[in-house]
């Protein structure tokens, strides 16, 4: 029972309190550059979950069981964005080849996901933290959640950003960002939520 | 051409194409390390130190590194500076190495440096590289600075850490926070558009090889640094 209420404990934190687009400010060229329709903003978020989880499952064997064991932890972020690359790759080549459908859904999302600092970050944060497998698989997913979850309320509040009538020095990425400082400030009422989960 | 003068490449990373206002790269450190001077500073020097050294490894390697991996090798590069950097601020700089924590790995993925070797490092010489280098890595440093000094004179009341009289009983909290530091960009932008009103490059002219996709991304000639678009016109080929 303990094991499951961290592991919530875990998944809210990062869903909700630690957002990495609203409050750690991971991956934000997506968050700005992707999230003006609705449909493109879940693909994305969708894609970026799907990568976290996966390369989380990956990079913690590879820092737990080689790097640590064999002195190279100093190799962890070059190791990492490596494998992360890699694995983009991969996933996009077996998607196009085994399973069409998902492909077009998310294929075209995963070529900008290499560069996404949010993956890396939540790579890196794991190991930092010390999480376990399970914990850091947890924590990947809350992510990614957080991730898609911001991206989706974003997308809903650019769509009507874009009918007002804005100042000419305004328009374009000042009034966005602005915006995003809105929703965040939304976000930090979950702060204290962590605390009081099983009060 | 004029623009070619070593001069106008030290300076144009300034202002004109200043990397954070003008060509919005590296949002995700300019926002995450502007909450206090001291980090905006550390963050500013320690990317500009791996920009110049992959700006001048990138150029020697021009002509070695095949056209269709450059990506790839580019991040490899990269990633070698910032383990260096890492290592060094560890050994020397262990305070601020705690306090940029898992930004200063990120720096990797910093498109400010990804950017400037696709955009011209991987197209000009050694010295033309180094000196873009230095004057992109001078405009982040300022554009960090100047972030984060009205973050923190106006969030916390001090300077650096050093108080400042009347400001430190009068703060404004939520400056320092992530949403101040999101509106705080929002209206710097804003001011920066309005100065370089007309100069500042049409987004054409540096367009999709500013986008660390480009290698990637198969539309780039329609693209004009905008990630939408290119998912749409991926969408279109794809149908």
């Amino acid at each position: 029972m303990e094991t499951v209420k961290s592991l919530i404990v875990i998944l809210m934190s990062s869903v909700l309190v630690n957002n990495y687009v609203l409050s750690q400010f991971l991956g934000i060229c997506p968050f700005l550059g992707v999230s003006k329709k609705l449909d493109q903003a879940t693909g994305m978020g969708v894609a970026v979950t799907f990568v976290m989880l996966m390369a989380t499952a990956v990079t913690w064997p590879i820092q737990t069981y080689i790097l640590n064991n064999t002195g190279l932890e100093y190799m962890q972020t070059i190791v990492f964005i490596l494998v992360i690359a890699a694995l983009v790759q991969f996933t996009e080549i077996f998607l196009k080849k085994y399973i069409p459908a998902l492909h077009k859904s998310l294929g075209v999302y995963l070529p900008l996901i290499t560069t996404n600092c949010a993956v890396l970050g939540v790579t890196i944060n794991n190991m930092t933290d010390g999480y376990g497998f399970v914990e850091s698989l947890v924590s990947s997913l809350g992510c990614g959640l957080g991730f898609l979850l911001a991206m989706v309320l974003f997308s809903g509040i650019r769509s009507r950003i874009d009918e007002m009538n804005i100042p000419k020095a305004l328009r374009g990425l000042p009034v966005t960002l602005i915006a995003a400082s809105f929703l965040s400030l939304a976000f930090f009422g979950f702060a204290g939520i962590i605390d009081n989960l099983f009060a | 051409m004029k623009k070619d003068s070593s001069l106008s490449i030290l300076f144009k990373g300034l202002l004109l194409e200043n990397p954070v206002f003008v060509l919005i790269l590296g949002t995700c450190p300019t926002l995450a390390t502007t909450n206090t001077v001291i980090g905006a500073l550390a963050m500013g020097l320690a990317a500009t130190a791996v920009l110049i050294c992959s700006n001048v490894v990138i150029s020697l390697l021009r002509k070695v590194i095949p056209e269709t991996v450059r990506i790839p090798c580019y991040i490899v590069i990269i990633a070698g500076f910032v383990t260096i950097v890492q290592m060094f601020m560890h050994a020397y700089l262990p305070e601020l190495y705690e306090l940029l924590g898992v930004y200063l790995a990120l720096i990797t993925v910093n498109c400010i440096i990804l950017g400037r070797a696709e955009m011209f490092a991987s197209k000009n010489n050694v010295g033309k590289s180094a000196l873009d280098g230095v004057g992109m890595g001078l405009g982040f440093t300022i554009a960090l600075l100047a972030m984060a000094t009205i973050r923190e004179v106006f969030g916390a009341g001090t300077f650096a850490g050093i108080e400042i009289p009347f400001l430190i009983d009068h703060t404004v909290n939520y400056l320092t926070k992530a949403p101040g530091g999101m509106l705080v960009y929002g209206i710097l932008i804003a001011v920066v558009s309005v100065i370089t009103k007309g100069k500042y490059p049409k987004k054409k002219s540096f367009g999709c090889a500013g986008c660390p996709s480009a290698g990637l991304c198969k539309s780039c000639s329609s693209c004009e640094n905008n990630i939408e678009e290119a998912v749409d016109n991926i969408l279109k080929e794809g149908n």
